[in-house]
Parts: structure tokens; C-alpha cells; sequence
């Protein structure tokens, strides 16, 4: 937590360090365009290792793919030939590139389906359940992130920081997997109360639908915020920590004011600069969380759907959602590069 | 840490002074309550993975000689109760634990050698050496950590190799930036300059004087990562990726898993392998944290 928090505060002083000095108002089109072209190199970089990374599997994909079923030396090529296979390696690089730039990843082995149509379909889910953790794991860290600062060493804090400790040490799928046993299926006389597995029962029209969906969701959510909304906790409160030894608030205390309109007014706001950068690498990294939890509660989302194409496993899906799941995180670390100086100025500098 | 002896003439007093700053390392290092309860933790768990084999025979994991009748819960004869094939779970969670910790440690030692090594040359030398190493850094700190290894895993063979390397060649770039900053931090104090006038060579001063200060860095960089490296192996395991052949945490998760053990309500399977991934993963985060707030009091992590 600490060793991920440190990154980004290191590039910035680096940067405020060492960027030429440039006059406040014209400093930020440039740095933006810096970054953008940053991210759009990164991009690229991505789809170059998306492309050989998956090569380097020993052994025929067509093989594979027919899963050792009985075929044709004439099936298996024509295989080869659907999948673009029989071609050099270079042609499916440059064929590779030039499709994945307008959209297209190919064709999914087992579904038989375009790659852009699984992932289409499977993103609005994806979406709907690491939005509302998002939302959710943020407001909590922060709150309990502020209230632990500012009543440092008493006994709440002690209690909030060793929970959020403990439970960023616990692997998601198990705790899904627990939730799903005490709260599904039921133990002793405790009874299932909410759905094991995936996003609706069916058969539902309008408003009940959306009640369905938010039962089935409440699972995966309560999975996703108890393991992420920790290092939110550990940062805000470190990053108040910091703050509170500033001598404005001690002027502002001198001022008369109220113990919490300093803290609302004076601290939390500056305190929160370096948890924004963090809240958007966050969101990139809950991402890759999404994976076991939706592959746990069966949720028809990205990570549910990568899981599948591991275990066949089904190249070209695994290459385009490898693709897809890099480039939230590159768009989100781009965007908190954004966001950053709008709020702190002497970043762009 | 251990080799910073210059000369064999001041080596006695080189030795002398070493012992006396672990001695103060461990004098504050005690203060901090939660690092020591991760220490003991910790350390019976080593016990735990290095005698295993005196509590458990290998055969522990053999699907043919299962003492027991399948899915029992627990009861005098298996405190833990049975798997899928009838095997004692206790046995196997114990035995789990010599290869959960061994990928965990192996991964964050290739990790933080991989980003000391990068980070120390990229600090030392500038130039376009170090524009370049620190571009990659930059790549690999913006992927998705998991989704890399994950990916890595699926196209290399599934061995325990396999899950040691996708770990390791993931999770180096954080320590590589924290390396290359306390190198450059320094680099700047006179005695390097020194060291140089007199001839040392770009070998000598990194090794030398570079190398043992960042070591307290790494030492804490690498107990935290420790504890993410266990978590990793537990999900590549989990996910069907790691080494089929062999008893961790993460296997026997997966198991209980794939033989209904949720939706048949057998807690009892799967309660066990997770607290211990849970219980590792902690008390290497609180040494970790113990280790940086004793070396580094500013961060601010426990105060």
C-alpha cells in the first residue's frame, strides 16, 4: 500500500523538480498533451505485448482449440486458415495491429463469436458492478480514513486501521466464496438470504428487475468494498497525518474556529491531493479484482468472461480482454494525471 | 548487509559496528507491538513449513491411501475434516504451507532483485541507460499487475517455476522507482565523490556505498511484498494456473471449489486454507510496516 502510494509521489516531485518553468497559464495544454501522447504510446506498447505475448505458447492453438477430438489433417487447416494461422508470423502481426486499431480482435474459439461482441456485451455488467463498488469503497475509505487521522492512536483508530490491514490480507474469491456460504446457501439455522450466483433470476419485467439485479449485486459489492476500501483508508489517513502538524491549521485553530470546520475546511481538502491520484490507479486496479469476484459469484461481466477464456484457453479472447482490461487502467492513470494539477497547480509547473 | 567489509584490518571494528545498529534496530524494532505479534506469527509458521514432515507423511496429498471416508467434517480423528478423496485437510493445509510460503518468498526475492538491480543502475548511471530502463519501469507500473501475470501464467507450462517467474517479473517496477530514488538521494553526498576521486570504479561505488544504504529500503520493500507474492500465487493457483501436482493454499481452494464444496455448505473445507493465506499475508504486511516505521519514521504509517 505504502509501496504503491510511493510511485506516483515520487514522479511528482521528480517532475515539479526537474519540468522547465514555465508561466502558470500556459503550462497546462502542454502537459496535457504530453500526457495523452504518453498514454497513446503505453497503448501501443500493450497491443504490441498482447500480440507476441500470446505466442509464446508452445504447442498448436488449432490443437488446442479441437481439444483433442478426432480431425482431418483437411479440417485442421481449414481451422488454420479461419483463424488467420497459416499465414507468417509478421502478416498476422501487421493483420493483427491494423484490425485491433479499427476494433476488431478476431474471432473467440469457443464462442464462435467476434471478441468485440463478447466484450460489448459483458462490459455494461462489468460497469455496473465495479462503478457501484467504486462509489461505494471510496466514500467508506475516506470517511473512516479522516476520522482515524484525526483521532490518531485512540482506540477507533487503532480498531479501523487493524480491520482494513486484515482485510486487505484476505483473498477476494475466498471471502466471496464464504459470503456465499453463510449468506447463500445458509449454515445451521441462519438461512440463504441473497442469490449465489449471477446477475438475474429471469422472468422479471421493470422495476422488479432492477430489485432482482440489486439482490444479486449485493454479494459481489460487499466482497469488492471490504477488500479494496482499505488502502483507500491507509492513504487518506496517512496523507492527513502529514498535513496536520501544518502550521495553518494551527492558525486557523488560533482563528477560533470549530475543531471540525478545521478539519472539513482546512485539512481534509489538501489532504485529499495525493488520494486522488490513488483513487483512479485504484480504479484501474480494481479491475483485475473484478476477475475472481465475478468468476466466484458467476457474474456475466469481463472478469467472468476472462476466466472462461483462461481455461480453454481461448486466445483470442484472452488476448482482446488482456487488452481491454490494460487500457482502463492506462485511461485512468492518464485520467488522474489530468485531474491532478486542475486541483494542486505546481504539478503542471 | 554483509558485505561491506573494506580491509581485513578494520573488519573487526567494521563487524563490531554492524552488531551494534542491528542491536538498535532490534531495540526499536520491539516497540512496535504489531510488528512483533506479524514476527511470531511468522515465525511459527516457518517451524511449521520446515517440520512439516514430521507431523504429515508426503502422502499426505495421495488420492489412493485417503484415510477417510470423503466429506466428513471435523471430528476427533480429522480435526479439519476430510476432502473430496477422504484426505485429512489438516495434513494437507500444513503441507500446503511449505509451497505457498517457498513461491511467496522466491517470487518477492526475483522481484526485488529485479527492481534493485534496475534501480541502482538506473540511478548510478544516467544517460540514456537509465531514460530507458526507467520507460520500461514506467510500462510495466501502468499494467495491471495481475492481469500480466495471470496472462504470463496461461502461456507458460504450469509449474511451480512458472508462478515463482509470472510473480516476479510483474511486481519489480515499484521497488525498481523506490531503488533509483534513494540511489540518486545518495549519490549526491560527498563521500561518493571521494570514493571516486580516489579511483573507485562504477562497480566499487555501487556495491559499496550505494548498495548498503538502499538495503534497509529493500529489506522493508520486500517483506511487503512478500505478502502481495502469497496473495498472487493463492489467485494463480485459485484460478487453475499454478502447478496441479503439487499442495498450496490456492490448490486447495480451487478444489473445494471444483467438487461443489460451496454449494454443498462444506465450510469446513474451505475456512482453513484461506485463514492461513490471510494470517501469512497479514504478518508479513506487519513486519513490513515495522521494518519502514522503524528505519523511516516520517512515513507516518503508525503513528
Amino acid at each position: 500500500m505504502t509501496a504503491d502510494a510511493t510511485p506516483a509521489l515520487v514522479e511528482d516531485k521528480q517532475r515539479t523538480a526537474a519540468g522547465p518553468r514555465v508561466r502558470k497559464g500556459s503550462a497546462y495544454p502542454r502537459y496535457l498533451a504530453g500526457k495523452v501522447a504518453g498514454a497513446a504510446v503505453s497503448l501501443l506498447a500493450v497491443l504490441v505485448t498482447s500480440f507476441f505475448l500470446f505466442r509464446l505458447i508452445p504447442g498448436d492453438p488449432v490443437k488446442t482449440m479441437t481439444g483433442g477430438r478426432q480431425v482431418s489433417a483437411e479440417q485442421l487447416a481449414a481451422y488454420r486458415e479461419e483463424f488467420g494461422l497459416d499465414l507468417p508470423l509478421w502478416r498476422q502481426f501487421t493483420d493483427y495491429c491494423g484490425k485491433a486499431l479499427t476494433g476488431d480482435f478476431g474471432t473467440s474459439y469457443q464462442f464462435r463469436a467476434p471478441v468485440v461482441d463478447k466484450i460489448t456485451e459483458a462490459l455494461p455488467n462489468t460497469l455496473l458492478l465495479t462503478g457501484t463498488a467504486f462509489i461505494l469503497y471510496t466514500a467508506l475509505g475516506i470517511f473512516l480514513g479522516t476520522r482515524s487521522a484525526w483521532r490518531h492512536g485512540r482506540l477507533g483508530d487503532r480498531v479501523n486501521t487493524g480491520l482494513a490491514l486484515t482485510l486487505y490480507s484476505i483473498p477476494s474469491f475466498w471471502l466471496g466464496l464464504l459470503l456465499i456460504i453463510v449468506l447463500s446457501v445458509g449454515i445451521g439455522p441462519l438461512p440463504g438470504m441473497f442469490p449465489t450466483g449471477g446477475m438475474e433470476s429471469g422472468g422479471e419485467e421493470g422495476f422488479a428487475y432492477v430489485l432482482d439485479v440489486a439482490h444479486h449485486l449485493v454479494l459481489p459489492v460487499v466482497t469488492l468494498v471490504a477488500v479494496e476500501y482499505g488502502q483507500t483508508l491507509l492513504v487518506t489517513r496517512s496523507a492527513l497525518l502529514d498535513e496536520m502538524g501544518s502550521d495553518y491549521l494551527t492558525t486557523a485553530r488560533a482563528k477560533g474556529l470549530r475543531d471540525d470546520l478545521v478539519r472539513r475546511r482546512h485539512a481534509v481538502p489538501n489532504a485529499l491531493l495525493p488520494t486522488v491520484t490513488l483513487i483512479f490507479i485504484n480504479l484501474g486496479r480494481t479491475v483485475a479484482g473484478v476477475i475472481l469476484v465475478e468468476t466466484v459469484f458467476s457474474w456475466p461481466g469481463l472478469g467472468g468472461l476472462f476466466y472462461q477464456a483462461l481455461s480453454v484457453p481461448d486466445l483470442p479472447l484472452v488476448q482482446g480482454l488482456f487488452f481491454v482490461f490494460a487500457a482502463a487502467v492506462i485511461l485512468m492513470n492518464t485520467l488522474a494525471d489530468l485531474v491532478y494539477p486542475l486541483l494542486d497547480p505546481r504539478v503542471a509547473r | 548487509m554483509t558485505t561491506t567489509e573494506t580491509a581485513p584490518g578494520p573488519r573487526a571494528l567494521a563487524r563490531q559496528r554492524r552488531r551494534a545498529s542491528v542491536a538498535r534496530f532490534w531495540r526499536q524494532y520491539r516497540s512496535e507491538r504489531a510488528g512483533l505479534y506479524g514476527l511470531t506469527a511468522l515465525s511459527l509458521c516457518a517451524l511449521l513449513a520446515l517440520f512439516a514432515p514430521l507431523f504429515v507423511g508426503s502422502d499426505v496429498s495421495s488420492v489412493t491411501q485417503a484415510p477417510g471416508r470423503p466429506m466428513q467434517s471435523p471430528s476427533a480423528e480429522f480435526p479439519l475434516g476430510t476432502d473430496q478423496f477422504g484426505r485429512d485437510l489438516l495434513g494437507l493445509v500444513i503441507w500446503g504451507s511449505r509451497v505457498s510460503l517457498l513461491v511467496g518468498l522466491l517470487a518477492a526475492v526475483l522481484s526485488v532483485a529485479i527492481g534493485t538491480l534496475i534501480g541502482v543502475t538506473a540511478g548510478h548511471f544516467k544517460g540514456w541507460y537509465a531514460t530507458v530502463m526507467m520507460r520500461i519501469t514506467d510500462w510495466f507500473l501502468v499494467m495491471p499487475t495481475l492481469v500480466l501475470a495471470i496472462a504470463l501464467a496461461t502461456v507458460m507450462s504450469r509449474s511451480l517455476t512458472t508462478t515463482v517467474v509470472a510473480i516476479g517479473v510483474t511486481t519489480w517496477p515499484t521497488t525498481a522507482r523506490l531503488v533509483r530514488a534513494q540511489t540518486l538521494a545518495v549519490e549526491t553526498r560527498p563521500y561518493i565523490e571521494r570514493a571516486q576521486a580516489l579511483g573507485g570504479g562504477h562497480w566499487h561505488i555501487m556495491s559499496r556505498h550505494v548498495l548498503p544504504n538502499v538495503m534497509p529500503l529493500v529489506l522493508a520493500q520486500t517483506t511487503l511484498i512478500i505478502s502481495s507474492a502469497i496473495l498472487a500465487e493463492a489467485t494463480l493457483a485459485f484460478l487453475g494456473l499454478g502447478d496441479p501436482t503439487v499442495v498450496s493454499w490456492g490448490g486447495l481452494l480451487q478444489d473445494a471449489r471444483e467438487a461443489g464444496a460451496v454449494s454443498a455448505g462444506d465450510w469446513w473445507y474451505l475456512v482453513p486454507p484461506g485463514i492461513a493465506i490471510a494470517v501469512v499475508a497479514l504478518a508479513f504486511t506487519l513486519c513490513g510496516r515495522a521494518v519502514e516505521s522503524v528505519l523511516n519514521p516520517r512515513l507516518g504509517v503508525s503513528r
